[in-house]
Order: structure tokens, then sequence, then C-alpha cells
């Protein structure tokens, strides 16, 4: 627990409710578009434009206020929070699509495939499936596939990520020895990372559906598969806007030894992206 | 700090009405605006109650069409438990912690304002779902497929609610552990912490470990339907079970969120009109840490009747009974804590103490359910209806019922009603025991769920059943009024507005200023609501 | 006072369901060793819970008449005793305990896996009736509601529902099967997920498309036996009854022996007797 002698209560703010706005104008815009209706699309971008409106205004006020020096140590503490359990939910988030991955083939793909409690299920009504890994199920959803192999760009990819937080950490020290050249070009090489990762991984998905007819809708290998790496892949933009914002900031010498905050919110989500993707690399691309 | 940090002039509301609510980065508007929405939700949801129970009235379909009274099944649900309950004590956690450890306000006060404003906007949208084609969405507030996966336009937004409902429960509660950790005023020990702060840091946690679990569940149905992803459809090597594994998962726990506030605030208002400190405080806390952790090993017992292999039967039926250990822990220290104590019966006692008992009662039944063996039979029945309205009416609502009771006077400045309040109980409890006690004979004499017509044994319990809800809807229009009438005006009430209360709460004038604290303030011994050295 | 009367009733409540077991109160007891089983164990922990409830709310109630500040009582001032808090964890452990063990036993008997069923019935779930084939005989049928209870059910029909026999709980053709024969059921679905449920067989079990679920029973009386859908399936979830004739093995080879010839014939399927 930290204590300030006089309490930090920053003014009321409007960007909240800009924030719920492009929220709803976005989903409402998905879900029409869904329903069929074209349209939707614009409303959806006109939302996305919101909330990137809100996060400019937003940060930007953060960013004045802490450049003014209003925060204390005690708000720091309360961002720090903030972030850490933030990042625990994206956690949680993952953990449902992993827990789908481990389910479908612990229990789903062998049950239908008549092991243990499956026989019947199996002899009844998908005679003649047998349980494998991967499959697109006993109705083989999407038509035959083949899958990426892992030692290939999968591989190099891991090494990228890993690469980039030795790059970020770097980065981190060159913020506490007060090395501004240094921080940028290291936080740079962090977004060059990052960019040839996102760029081998749409040329994977492009090999994926031209080539492999490896699609989201490839049964539930192509389900957990696409959602996996698509969720972890968009995190990894998010992450990389994020390393390029405070690149910027660092070119303009936002950053202290002693308060940079920003800089090491963005750092603990591009490890935990990272850490995401060994799991990812394990579980989706070897086992 | 310099004077800067407040250079908006704190100590005065904001000017303007856009500025006091829209804007607002207060913890005191944003708990009201979090309680007249929650009050809000609860008369939407009720009023969808009132329509199934007068469509169960008598036997035959008289009022609305069955696809319209699932509708109203599904939709009275899903208000009732993120529009009603868990707004209702986000809404007394952002009024009170705050005042209850020496804090300023709550920690990442936009985040806050951030929290509170999706829920109006999202609620829009899911209620406006009762008029697109085909109707709002009805497979049950479960949203089981394959059956959620054939509702027509309003698919799309009732799983994007969920997802809004779920950003706004995160947030809100990484804001209560940001605001309990960091910003306890000094002195204010994690063990001095009011339990209502303990347990309501216990279901933050909760929160944050479940909300986006049920997210990545509902995207999941929202790829099945729209981007022809396999999960819940076994020719492609999925399984719809798999979904309630996930549902439960969060499910689970949910209920507890709903309960864990609940336990904080009866463990406020039993001292205090015992004139005795609270029982156990230590194992209390224990006792809310381990139910919090159990509540994540046991989901499986919503799921007895699916065909789960022997061995997962067993585990889930014994961990779900082992939760009856810490809970009654928590029932018996409750009862000590009234032991030997002076008790007067103002109605913040009255409701704490038929929460205490019907709670329990529900608690009962909750334990048969985790029988596997005789869940079979009762699963999907009315005792089932019966189990869960007991811990969610008598339990959640009471306590929140007892809690606004409780601190309306520190809100207001205004002691409410006595002898209305009093009315209010009696009239409540007596109405809602007709209301709910009959449906567990109908569940055990064999009357499934979520059904709009029912054979003709079943027609006296279900009348009576429903003269209960009629009369405990109106008596919560009396509640409104009360309230209404208290925040218009009503005798003053003193900063110690009981005479048994300790806490910090109690230290500040009623009604609480805009600005509690504007530097942390010292804490005596008598200001701890509990101390947990105490003999 | 009030509340002293109000615990007072409900405890008589409580206590007086005992009393009042009957088949429209309380679980049926049913005609088979799961609902038996089901049942036994209901009852138990039922008692044990009123018990508890009596001992729990009877010591509150006593409290609150004898420790009010009405009567001038001085508050105590203890605020914990870790004995008093050991014993009410281990007592509570006892009892489950207690509950746990028949509760193990019944599982394990209900979940056994039986080799050798005398005949096997699949059952299938659609929106909204049962399909019924007897795998080894070569019959099969589709079971809807009966005619009458759907005239009625229709909403604002203006009819009166009590005048229907057995009300929304009566098929057109009903599952025929014998007494004193172990038979094994598969269930599954077609479209979503249904829930096959006979109260006196003592279990439900869903019914869930792409799988296929396992069961049994052991009818130990000829009778009519009625259950319904006991998992959501859509607007006529609450439509789709179960109706079992439990027969005596002779009129049930009687009965086979006659759908198959009107299914050779190409006829109908006659069942044994139409809602008796
Ligand atoms: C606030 C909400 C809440 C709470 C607190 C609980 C508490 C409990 N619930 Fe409940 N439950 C729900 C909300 C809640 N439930 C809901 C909403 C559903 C239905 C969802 C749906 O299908 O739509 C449900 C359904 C549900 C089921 C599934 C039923 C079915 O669908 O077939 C089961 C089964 O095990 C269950 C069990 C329990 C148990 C064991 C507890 C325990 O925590 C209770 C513990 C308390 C006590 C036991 C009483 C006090 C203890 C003592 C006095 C000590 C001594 C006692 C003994 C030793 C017996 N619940
Ligand atoms: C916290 C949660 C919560 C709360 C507070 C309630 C409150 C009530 N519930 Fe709730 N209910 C659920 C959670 C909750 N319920 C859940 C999770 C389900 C399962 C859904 C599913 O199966 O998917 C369910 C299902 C459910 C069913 C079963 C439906 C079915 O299976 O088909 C019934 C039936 O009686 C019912 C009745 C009531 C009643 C009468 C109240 C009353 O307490 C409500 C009282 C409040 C009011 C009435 C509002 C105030 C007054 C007015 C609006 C004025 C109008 C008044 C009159 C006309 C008299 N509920
Ligand atoms: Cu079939 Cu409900
Ligand atoms: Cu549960």
């Amino acid at each position: 627990m930290t204590t300030a002698d006089r309490y930090y209560v920053p003014h009321g703010s409007h960007w909240p409710i800009v924030g719920t706005f492009g929220m709803l104008t976005l989903v409402i815009g998905l879900a029409n578009l869904f329903n069929g209706h074209d349209w939707g699309q614009y409303l959806a971008y006109v939302g996305v434009a919101s909330i990137l409106f809100m996060l400019w205004g937003w940060f930007g006020d953060q960013i004045h206020e802490s450049l003014k020096g209003l925060y204390s140590k005690q708000v720091d503490v309360s961002y720090r929070m903030g972030m850490t359990w933030f990042i625990f939910s994206e956690v949680m988030f993952f953990a449902a699509f992993f827990g789908a991955l481990f389910y479908t083939r612990e229990y789903a793909i062998p049950w239908l495939g008549g092991e243990g409690a499956g026989a019947w299920t199996n002899f009844v009504l998908w005679n003649g499936y047998e349980a494998t890994w991967p499959s697109n199920g006993p109705a083989g959803i999407g038509g035959e596939f083949e899958t990426i192999p892992a030692w290939g760009v999968p591989f190099l990819n891991t090494l990228i990520l890993l690469t980039s937080g030795l790059t970020i950490t770097l980065a981190h020290w060159a913020v506490k020895k007060q090395k501004q050249l240094q921080q940028v070009l290291w936080l740079a090489a962090t977004v060059a990372l990052g960019a040839t990762f996102l760029y081998f991984q749409a040329h994977e998905y492009m090999e994926a559906y031209t080539e492999l007819n490896l699609t989201l809708g490839s049964g539930i290998y192509g389900s957990t598969f696409f959602m996996l790496t698509g969720f972890h892949g968009l995190h990894v933009t998010l992450g990389t806007i994020m390393l390029i914002v405070i690149t910027f900031r660092a070119a303009k010498g936002h950053f202290t030894p002693e308060n940079h905050f920003a800089f090491e919110a963005v750092a603990w989500y591009w490890h935990f992206v990272d850490v995401v993707w060994l799991g990812l690399f394990i579980f989706v691309y070897v086992l | 700090m310099s004077s800067v940090a407040h250079a908006e002039g704190h100590d005065h509301k904001p000017e303007g009405f856009l500025n006091r609510w829209l804007f607002t980065t207060n913890h005191k508007d944003i708990g009201t605006l979090y309680l007249v929405f929650s009050l809000t939700m609860f008369i939407i949801g009720g009023a969808m109650a009132m329509v199934i129970r007068a469509e169960l009235f008598m036997p035959g379909m008289q009022l609305v069409d069955p696809a319209f009274f699932n509708q109203m099944t599904t939709m009275h649900a899903l208000i009732m438990v993120f529009g009603a309950v868990m707004p209702a004590f986000v809404g007394l956690a952002n009024w009170m912690i705050p005042m209850m450890i020496g804090a300023p306000d709550m920690a990442l006060p936009r985040m806050n304002n951030w929290s509170f404003w999706i829920l109006p906007f999202a609620f829009t949208m899911l209620l406006s779902t009762l008029f697109m084609d085909g109707g709002a969405p009805a497979a049950g507030w479960t949203l089981y497929p394959p059956l959620v996966l054939q509702g027509g336009n309003s698919f799309a937004f009732a799983i994007f609610a969920v997802h809004l409902l779920g950003i706004s429960s995160i947030m809100g509660a990484i804001n209560i552990i940001a605001t309990i950790l960091n910003l306890r005023a000094p002195g204010m020990n994690l063990l001095n912490m009011p339990l209502f702060v303990w347990t309501w840091l216990i279901t933050a946690f909760l929160l944050i470990a479940v909300m986006p679990v049920l997210a990545g569940g509902v995207t999941m149905l929202l790829t099945d339907k729209f981007f022809g992803t396999s999960f819940f459809n076994a020719a492609g090597g999925g399984d719809p079970v798999m979904y309630q594994h996930i549902f439960w998962f969060f499910g689970h726990p949910e209920v507890y969120i709903m309960i864990l506030p609940a336990f904080g605030v009866v463990s406020e208002i039993l001292p205090t009109f015992s004139r005795k400190p609270l029982f156990g405080y230590t194992s209390m806390v224990y006792a809310s840490a381990s139910i919090a952790f159990l509540s994540f090993i046991v989901w499986s017992h919503h799921m007895f009747t699916v065909g789960m292999p022997l061995g997962g039967e067993l585990f889930f039926m014994y961990a779900t009974m082992v939760i009856a250990v810490p809970t009654g822990v928590k029932i018996f220290n409750w009862v000590a804590t009234m032991w030997k104590g002076a008790m007067t019966f103002e109605t913040p006692m009255l409701f704490a103490i038929g929460f205490v008992i019907m709670f329990t009662i529900g608690g009962f039944s909750g334990l048969m359910l985790a029988i596997a063996p005789a869940d079979f039979q009762y699963h999907d029945t009315y005792f089932v209806v019966a189990h869960f309205h007991y811990v969610l009416v008598t339990g959640a609502v009471f306590a929140i019922m007892a809690g606004v009771y409780y601190w309306l006077p520190k809100w207001t400045g205004h002691m409410y009603d006595e002898r209305l309040g009093k009315i209010h109980f009696w009239w409540s409890t007596i109405a809602v025991n007709v209301l709910f006690f009959p449906q567990h004979f109908l569940g055990l004499a064999g009357m499934p769920r979520r059904i709009p017509d029912y054979s003709l044994q079943f027609a006296e319990f279900n009348m009576i059943s429903s003269i209960g809800g009629f009369a405990f809807g109106l008596a919560q229009i009396f509640f409104v009024y009360i309230v209404w009438k208290t925040v218009k005006g009503g005798q003053p009430a003193e900063a110690r507005a009981w005479e048994g209360a300790k806490g910090l709460e109690w230290t500040v004038p009623s009604p609480a200023p805009h600005h509690t604290f504007e530097t942390p303030p010292e804490i005596k011994p008598d200001m701890i609501a509990h101390p947990s050295n105490a003999h | 006072m009030k509340a002293l009367k109000f615990t007072g009733a409900l405890g008589a409540m409580l206590v007086s369901t005992g009393a009042w077991a009957e088949y429209k109160l309380n679980m049926t007891p049913g005609v088979t060793e799961f609902s038996h089983i089901a049942y036994g164990l209901h009852m138990r922990i039922l008692w044990i819970c009123v018990v508890i409830g009596v001992l729990v709310f009877g010591a509150m109630i006593y409290s609150m008449i004898a420790h009010r500040k009405s009567k001038g009582v001085e508050p105590a001032r203890f605020s914990h005793s870790t004995t008093a808090e050991i014993i009410w964890t281990i007592i509570p452990i006892l009892i489950l305990l207690f509950m746990a063990y028949p509760a193990t036993k019944g599982l394990i008997a209900m979940e056994a896996p039986h080799d050798k069923p005398d005949l096997i019935v699949k059952v299938t779930g659609f929106q909204w009736r049962w399909r019924y084939d007897y795998l080894n005989e070569d019959v099969g049928f589709i079971s809807s509601l009966d005619q009458e209870s759907n005239r009625v059910r229709q909403l604002k029909s203006g009819e009166n529902p009590g005048q229907v026999k057995d009300y929304l709980l009566n098929v057109d053709h009903p599952l025929v099967l014998p007494v004193g024969k172990q038979v094994k059921f598969l269930l599954t679905a077609d479209d979503v997920i249904h829930s096959w449920w006979v109260p006196a067989l003592g279990w439900k079990r869903d019914a869930i498309p792409g799988f296929v679920n396992e069961a049994w029973t052991k009818i130990e009386k000829p009778g009519i036996y009625r259950g319904q859908c006991a998992e959501l399936c859509g607007r006529d979830h609450g439509f789709m009854p179960i109706v079992i004739k439990a027969v005596t093995p002779e009129e049930f080879e009687a009965w086979v022996a006659e759908q198959k010839k009107s299914a050779m014939a190409g006829q109908e399927i006659q069942p044994i007797a139409d809602q008796s």
C-alpha cells in the first residue's frame, strides 16, 4: 500500500462516453453486417474511428497530466495494478480457447471416434470415423486440408517474438540509463520485429487458404487454429500500434527513469503476447 | 503534491447536468447512477417475471405465445443477473468502499465512469431485441447451442451485449481491486478492513477470472453461427456440451459473484444491530476465500445429466458438497454474532436476518441438488427454480435491500420511515415465500422449468405461486416509494446513523460530502468496524 | 414476536412435507431400482437439512427473543472462539460424509455398465417429438403430443384444459416396454439438445445431437408412466411429452409381432392400445 500526503482525483472527462459511443456503434454495425445488411460495415467504421479518437484524446489527457507532474506515486501504483489485472483478464480470454482446444482433442474427438464413453456414439452415428488429430470431424466439414508444419515459418516467428522480447528489454534499460537514442532504436527494432511477425502470419494465412485448404471452416481444427492464432495476431497488431506510439513518445523524450509507466505497460503487454505465442506454438503447432 | 491537483475545485459538485452525471469521476455520483440503473432494471426484469407468472397462473395458454414466453424467461434472467443484482452491488461498492477504507475516490475514476456508462447503452441494445424480427433471444440465459444458434436477428445483438457487459464488469472489478489494495489510509490493514470490502475484493478477482471466459464462449457461438466454425458441432469434431463446460466455468463463480458481496453487507449489519463485534472475523475472510476458490471446481454440477463419465460426476458432486462447510462457518458465525448481543430490529436488521434464514433454505436445496443421483430427478425442474430464487431473491436481493436501508441515511442525510420499512419487510417476506416455496413441490412433483403451460396436477401450486409473485411485485413498488420519500426528505440523520455502527463511514457527516477525504484520514482503533484482534 | 411466528410457520411447512409425502408434493418413489435410489437419497438429505435448519434457526430465534435490547441486556464483548469454530467446521464435514457415502454408492450403481440388455431402444429427440427405434426388433415410430391436448393448448383456444384427460401428458404412440427386463436406451437428438425424462424411472438424460448417451432401466410394475422433455428445446419444448406403457413380457412379445406384421404390410404402426 502506498499513500500520498494529498490524494489526487482527476477531473471529469468526456472521453469515457465517447468510448461507449464508439463501442456501441461498432457492435451495432457488426451485428447488422452479420445479419446481412451491408451498411452495417460503415457504422462499424464509425465505431472504430470513435474508439481511436477516444484513445487518442484520453491518452493525450493522461500524458499531459503526467508531464505536468500531477501524478503521485500512488496514482502510478494504481495504473500498474490496473494494467496487471487487465492482462490477467486477457489471459483468461485466451484460456477459453485453449480450453476448447484441450477439450476437443482430449474428449470430443476421441468420443466421436468411439473411445471410452463414445462407443455407441461412433457405432450409431459416425461409424467408420477414427479419432485423429488434426481432424475436421466425422463429417469432414470443410473438406480435406493440410496443416502448417511447426518447424517452418511458425518456428521462425517464435524466434522473432523472442528476439523482440529482448529488444524491448534493452529499450527499457536505455530508459533507465537515460540514453534516448538507444531507447528509440531498440523500440524501433521491436516494432520492426512485430511487423515482420505479422507479415509472416498474414503470409501463412494466405497459404493456408489458397494452397492447404485450411480455413476457419475446416472443422474443429480450423476453428481452434484460426481463432487462437487470429486473436493472438490481433493482439500483436494492437501491441505493435502501442509500440509505435511509445516510440514516438520516446523520441520526444517523454520517459524519465522515474516516470515511464506507459513504456512499462506496453512492455508488459508485449511480453504477455509473447508468452501466449509460446503456448500457441507448443499446443497448436508442435503437439 | 501541489494544489494544481485540485485545480477543478473539487470541493463542489460540478456545475450542470452533463458535467455532474455524464462526465463524472465521483464515486458517490457513479454509485448513485449504478443504484438507480439497477432499480430500473429490477423493475423491467420483474415486469417480465410478472408476465411469466401471469401465463403460469392457470393451465392453458392465455396470454402469450410459447416463443414469447421463452423470450421472457431468457430476458428476465439476463436482466436480473447482469442488470439488477450485479450493478446494485457495484453501486454499493462505489459508494461505500472508498469511505470504508479512507480513500478519496476509486483508484481509476475515469474508468469508473466508463464501466458504468456502458451498461445503460448495452441494455438498451439488449432490450431492443424484443422488437426485432424473431424477437429477443429465447434459449434461456444459459444460451445453449445448438438452440441459441436458431435465434433470429437478435442473436448477434445479444452476444455483443454480453461482450459489453463483460467489459464493463472487468473494468469495474479492476477498479475495485486497485482501490482496495492501493488506496487504504495508513493504519487500515487488510485484516482491519470491513468485511464488505473483503468480500468485494474476492468477488472482483472472481469477475476478472471468469467474465473473459464467458466472452470467449459467446464469441465461439458467434463464429459458429456466422463464420462456419465447428466448436459446438459434432459433425466437425466439436461438441455442444463443450459450450456448457465453458458457460458454467463462468456461471458457477458468477452465482457467488452475486452472493459474496451480500455476505459482506450482512456481516456489516448484524454486528451493528446486535451491538457486538462480528464473530470470527478472520474465519469469515478465510471462508469467503475458500468459497471463491471452490467455485472454480464445481461447475459441472449443472451438467449431471449430460452423460459425464462416473469419475467426473463423483468429483463434481464432492467438490460441490464441500462448499457447505465454509458457508456453514459463515452462517454459524452470524448466529454467534447475534448471540448475547443487545439486538434491535430496525429494517436493515430485519432484512439481514431474513437473509440468513432464507439463504440457508436456498443453500439446503443447493446441497440436495449437489447429490448427483438425486439431481437426475431434480435437474431442470422447478425445484431448481425454487433453489436459485431463494439464494438470489431472498439472498442477494434481500441483502441489497438491507444495505440500502442501512446506508440510505448516509447517502441522503435522511432517515427512512421506519414504519414503512417494516411493512415493506414483512410484506416482501411473506409474499416471497408464497411465491417460491411452493415451487419446491412443483419441481418434486415433476414440473419441468421453462414451460409456458403445464398439466393439471400442477395447477394449485402454480396459482399460489403467481399470487405470491404479484404481491411481491407490488411490495417492490412500495419500496421504490419509500426510497423516493427518503431522498426527498425525512428526519435528519446523524453522522453515526445507527447506535451500534462502527467503521470509518460513520465518522463522516450524513449526507456524506461530495468528496469525503482530501487527505488520508487518521485511523483510530474505534473507527475499525471489525478489529480482527478484539477479544 | 413476528419473526418467531414467521419462522415457526416456515418450520411447520418444512416439517410437514414429510407428512404430505404423496406424489403431488414430493418426488415419486418410482418403479425402478434407480428411482428408489434417488428417492431414498432425496428423503435422507431432506431430513438432515430439516434437522440442521431447526437447530440453526432455533438458536437464532432463541437469541432474538432472549438477547434483545428492549430487555435491557448488556451486549457481550466476545468476538471469537477457536474451539467453537473448529467444532462447526468438523461437524458439517461429518454430516457431509454421512451423505456422500450413500450418494456414491447410488451413483456407482446407476452408472454401472450393463452389458447384457434384453432390449435396446434408440430414442431420438426432434423439435418437438420423440422417435423410438427398437434396435433388435426393427420396429420404430414417432411419438407426438396427442391431438386433444394439442388443440386445447393453442393460444387463446378458449377451451378448458380440465376437460382433457392427462392434458399435455399424453401422446399418440406411447413407448411400449416389458417389465422385469433390462432395457438399454441410446439417446440422441437430431436438431437441438432435448432431455428424456420419466420421473418414475428415476433419471433424465440429455439427448445431444451428434452424440449418443446411454441409460438403462428395469421397470418393476406394469403401468403407464408419463414424463416430459426436460431441456429447453425451443418454442414447443413444453409440448413434447413421453408416455411409457409398461406391459408383461408376453404382452410385449405380442405387441412386437403385431408391429412387425403391420410394418410388413406397409401399414400405419399400431401401438398396443392408444391412450388408455
Ligand atoms: C446466489 C446464487 C447461488 C448460490 C449462493 C448458490 C449456492 C449453491 N448452489 Fe446453486 N444455483 C444458482 C445460484 C446459486 N446457488 C443458480 C442461478 C442455479 C441455476 C442456474 C440455471 O440452471 O439457470 C443454481 C443451480 C444449482 C445446481 C444445479 C441444479 C440443476 O440444474 O440440476 C446445483 C447442483 O449442485 C447447485 C448447488 C448449490 C450449492 C451446493 C450451493 C451452496 O453454495 C450452498 C451452501 C449453503 C448451505 C449448505 C446452507 C448453510 C450451511 C449450513 C447451515 C451448514 C451445515 C449444513 C450442512 C452440512 C448441510 N445450484
Ligand atoms: C437475480 C436474479 C433474479 C431475480 C431477482 C428474479 C426474480 C424473480 N423471478 Fe426469476 N429467474 C432468474 C433470476 C432471477 N429471478 C433466473 C436466472 C432464471 C432462469 C432463467 C432461465 O431459465 O433461463 C429465472 C427464472 C424464473 C422463472 C422460471 C421461468 C421458466 O422456467 O420458465 C420464474 C417463474 O416463476 C421466475 C419468477 C421470478 C419472480 C416472480 C421474481 C420476483 O422476485 C421479481 C419481483 C420484482 C418485480 C415484480 C418488479 C417490481 C414491480 C413491478 C414491475 C410492477 C408490476 C407489478 C405487478 C403487476 C404486481 N424467474
Ligand atoms: Cu425437447 Cu425440450
Ligand atoms: Cu453452480
